[in-house]
């Protein structure tokens, strides 16, 4: 039955010269620990691989082709759908992008639930990455912990935009909602309870054998090579460079906060893992600065642009002209002045950059997503080298990278 | 000699339940659904936090397994794209019988909002499916009511006979 339509592995560009004892792994695309779908041709004498590749492309959907062909406010939930980990930072970078281009100044309100959404988008991007490296490298119970903290935090999103995944909780020029009553107190919960938590997990694998021979001079990244393959986020911090965007060129209020970035300059698996912990408790001390700055701020929550944003739903009611607008933007779209603007975010997984070029018309040009794991893929092809196979597994974990984004 | 002595007509009943021999097996195969971790893209996350502590897949009797070999549910859980497509067609092959399809969210069912030159536009191009679950992306309630619709179909099938062969669309 099968053997009329039988299927031929297909191998493109890439030969294979057997002379001497190597032998060649495939690791992937379907495989548990390849966060998504990451294929690795893996060269190996005995167990140690001297030559890996990267081979992507297994879930790339078009996603910078299909914005040339979308209004900018239609592409918004597309790029949820990037880092399926943390939606709204994605949402934001590209808002912020199309707000540079307008020249759009946000309210302040929005300011702030932006901010609360991005860093309860961070915490929720540490949680599952330390969930699933955990898993990954076979601490079941720290999986089980982490995802029921992450759900809390799924729950507060679910609260304020009705999505727990995909949330498109943030538009160009400001933000659809006001947060519900309660957002505030269950915030604080969870944040008052957070400290406890991290220690939980920290308890279980800070000195744990097991954890530490997996982590420990694993995957060790030089300074130099992470920068030259263009690294960024925790993957730079754990080599030593101390660069955070949001720090470097503070968009949003990461200026009136005050907020410490961890660096380590041992570049192991070990150190990440530290760091993200380290950046946990980071976020935490932002998001408490962040509830404060919400009481006294004015109740608007979009931009006043009437050539680009809708007007408030009142206005649109009893207006003729702000429905008439309405009306405009919502058929035909915005249109941005003509030029080309590129604005980097630091999403919890590294630089998160969109570039977009504009023509004056109601579609971008050219939109070019800057995911930070593309690179983070990238550099697997140096990393790999001269480690063993389990240590593949625990790497891959610590690069943290999400599919959806590297393929796009 | 036994010595104790029951009356099988007092004490609780007989021992003794009778059925068909495609109840029982299908009870087995209801309540032991082990699924194939598959996680394609934003789908798969919601199916691992069905799998985690708050909403506990377990209960169902149904696991996580990484090996088509030990799996019998398949659930597509993200967007299928062309350059997979070979790959999830294998894996299907490798599946042992009795296998069954869940194709999770709009991506798998009809390629969603990406159509696009790399999208699949419906994983039953591909692979045969017993149950399309809409959302995007479904919740894991969503995926857990699914898995409760296959036990009721596979109650429903005789389970002696092999399965027929599933069209594709």
């Amino acid at each position: 039955m099968q053997q009329s339509n039988r299927l031929r592995p297909f191998f493109e560009n890439i030969t294979f010269d057997r002379a001497d004892n190597e032998m060649i792994l495939n690791f992937g695309p379907q495989h548990p620990s390849a966060h998504g779908q990451l294929r690795l041709m893996l060269h190996m004498q005995q167990e140690q691989i001297t030559k890996a590749h990267p081979d992507i492309g297994y879930l790339h959907r078009g996603m910078e082709k299909m914005a040339e062909n979308m209004i900018y406010n239609e592409f918004m939930p597309t790029t949820d759908r990037m880092d399926y980990i943390a939606s709204s930072s994605n949402n934001y970078g590209f808002a912020l992008a199309v707000e540079k281009l307008i020249g759009l100044d946000v309210p302040r309100r929005a300011k702030v639930i932006r901010m609360l959404l991005l860093e309860v988008n961070r915490l929720m991007s540490h949680l599952f990455w330390l969930a699933t490296t955990a898993l990954d490298i076979g601490a079941m119970t720290v999986f089980l912990f982490a995802f029921r903290e992450r759900e809390y935090l799924m729950d507060l999103v679910e609260d304020y935009c009705g999505a727990r995944l995909t949330h498109a909780a943030i538009r160009i020029g400001g933000v659809p909602l006001d947060l519900p009553d309660n957002f505030m107190d269950d915030l604080r919960k969870f944040l008052d309870k957070l400290p406890e938590n991290i220690k939980d997990y920290e308890d279980l694998l800070d000195t744990n054998r097991i954890w530490l021979m997996r982590m420990e001079n694993v995957g060790v990244i030089s300074k130099e090579m992470a920068l030259s393959w263009g690294c960024s986020g925790v993957m730079l911090r754990a080599s030593g460079v101390a660069w955070d965007i949001r720090k470097e060129e503070p968009y949003e209020l990461y200026d009136e906060v005050e907020f410490n970035v961890p660096v380590s300059d041992k570049g192991d698996n070990y150190a990440r893992y530290k760091l993200y912990m380290a950046e946990m408790r980071e976020s935490a001390k932002i998001l408490y600065q962040v509830i404060d700055m919400y009481e006294g701020t004015s109740t608007e929550l979009m931009a006043h642009a009437p050539q680009y944003i809708s007007a408030p739903k009142l206005d649109i009611m009893t207006q003729n002209y702000a429905l008439m607008q309405h009306f405009v933007l919502v058929t035909q779209g915005m249109r941005p002045p003509v030029g080309e603007v590129y604005i980097p975010t630091e999403s919890p997984k590294g630089e998160l950059g969109y570039y977009i070029n504009s023509q004056g018309g109601p579609y971008p040009y050219r939109l070019k997503l800057r995911a930070p794991s593309f690179w983070h893929t990238g550099i697997l092809t140096d990393l790999l080298p001269g480690h063993y196979i389990p240590d593949v597994v625990s790497i891959i974990g610590t690069t943290n990278i999400v599919f959806g984004e590297v393929d796009r | 000699m036994a010595q104790h002595q029951v009356n099988y007509l007092k004490d609780g009943g007989l021992p003794v339940a009778l059925t068909t021999i495609d109840k029982v097996v299908n009870w087995g195969r209801s309540n032991s659904i082990w699924a194939l971790t598959y996680g394609l893209a934003c789908c798969g996350i919601e199916m691992m936090a069905s799998g985690a502590s708050r909403y506990d897949f377990d209960r169902f009797g149904t696991i996580f397994r990484a090996s088509p070999r030990q799996a019998e549910l398949m659930v597509v859980a993200g967007t299928l794209t062309k350059k997979h497509a070979e790959f999830i067609r294998r894996l299907y092959d490798q599946m042992t019988e009795p296998k069954w399809v869940i194709s999770m969210g709009s991506c798998a069912n009809t390629g969603g909002m990406f159509n696009t030159y790399s999208t699949v536009q419906g994983v039953d191009r591909v692979i045969p499916v017993d149950l399309y679950l809409p959302g995007c992306a479904p919740r894991p309630e969503t995926l857990q009511y699914a898995v409760m619709m296959l036990q009721q179909k596979i109650r429903k099938e005789p389970a002696s006979r092999a399965q027929k062969p599933k069209r594709l669309m």
